[in-house]
């Protein structure tokens, strides 16, 4: 298993485990390997690593690492 | 096909019939705002950006999809370039969108905005791409600053977030909307329809609110209120209003009145009481 921290708590996910298989199991459901979801319409989620924004188009092949600090953003009412 | 709005409001750009802007903030019920939001007529919305929670249901993000209204992220909760940039390009990932509310604030109690952080952002997200709607102070000056910076729209603030004060200084807000070559869109502090009125009248290109309509007893009431008052507001704003002045003018013929049997009894001079069944 790989530890990581997801949304700010400690989080395990299987080795070989990309940030678009994080991001579909972490919302329920299933992307494509463009990170958008497979039942059409849009996402509505950005991801950061280590406080860096990593574009949709590049989580089918980055890998979650060891230590990494991942947050899952989506929109929430605000002024 | 549609007809072109008369007097449409634009932005980076693009086209929006309806002049008030709507945030999302401040109702527990996604029910409630949806109404709200659709009794407004606004065809642009505020979100905040925040780490997901597992289990949402219906989201705040279908939800304005479904009813069409674009989405302006914002960049709430930022005390600096650095946080605000961060959450910048979030709400572009995310979001799909380059627009971007710039809030940087300067502390919780007030959340006045923190306008050297503030014109620092604007520099770099314009940089990088982004069309900055500048959340800033009613200070002239630095509404200016902002525009020079390549900002899309100056947003000033009327009273702090959340008061419902109204406009505290109509003459500054009137002299960057006098002064500006890019929109100008009053946020914050409106408390209820006068004020939103008053903000068009005072030369502004929309008004963005929020707490005044999640948060009054009736939202969609509130919200149909403040989709009257800007429409108002700006008929009224280009309509020409009489001056101001300190005697009456009658708007009756003051000739071919009927006799009296009494001519005395005309008051006369700077100061006259009123008289019964006259």
């Amino acid at each position: 298993m790989t530890a990581i921290t997801l949304n700010g708590t400690p989080h395990a996910v299987p080795e070989d485990t990309t940030i678009v298989d994080l991001v579909a199991e972490a919302i329920s459901r299933p992307l494509g390997p463009d990170g958008r979801p497979l039942d059409g319409g849009r996402l509505g989620m950005a991801v950061a690593v280590d406080a860096v924004v990593l574009p949709r188009s590049r989580w089918y092949r980055t890998p979650v690492v060891e230590g990494q600090s991942i947050e899952i953003i989506t929109a929430v009412q605000g002024g | 096909m549609t007809t072109p709005h008369p007097d449409p409001l634009l932005l980076d750009g693009a086209e929006f019939s309806s002049r008030l802007i709507m945030g999302t903030g401040g109702l527990s019920s996604l029910h409630t705002l949806e109404q709200a939001l659709l009794a407004s007529g606004t065809e642009l919305t505020t979100v905040a950006l925040r780490r997901y929670a597992p289990g949402q249901g219906d989201t705040l993000f279908s939800l304005l999809e479904r009813n069409g209204i674009r989405i302006l992220p914002n960049t709430a909760g930022c005390y600096t370039a650095r946080d605000a940039l961060l959450t910048a390009e979030l709400g572009r990932e995310a979001l799909e969108t380059d627009w971007v509310k710039l809030e940087v604030i300067a502390d919780e109690d007030t959340l006045l905005p923190d306008v050297v952080e503030l014109l620092d952002a604007t520099e770099q997200l314009v940089a990088r791409g982004f069309k900055v709607f500048a959340y800033t102070s009613d200070d002239p000056a630095v509404a200016h600053r902002l525009e020079d910076l390549g900002a899309a729209a100056v947003m000033p603030l009327g009273a702090p977030i959340g008061t419902g004060l109204g406009i505290l200084n109509p003459h500054n807000i009137e002299l960057i909307t006098s002064r500006a070559d890019v929109p100008v869109v009053l946020d914050a502090g409106i408390g209820t329809a006068s004020e939103a009125a008053l903000a068009m009248e005072l030369g502004c290109d929309a008004v963005l609110l929020a707490s005044a309509v999640t948060r009054a007893q009736d939202p969609v009431a509130m919200a149909t209120a403040m989709r009257h008052a800007v429409a108002a507001g700006r008929l009224a704003a280009g309509a020409g209003r009489i001056p101001a002045r300190r005697h009456a003018v009658a708007s009756s013929p003051m000739t071919g009145l009927v006799d009296t049997d009494d001519p005395e009894d005309v008051p006369r001079g700077d100061w006259a009481p009123v008289r019964e069944g006259r």
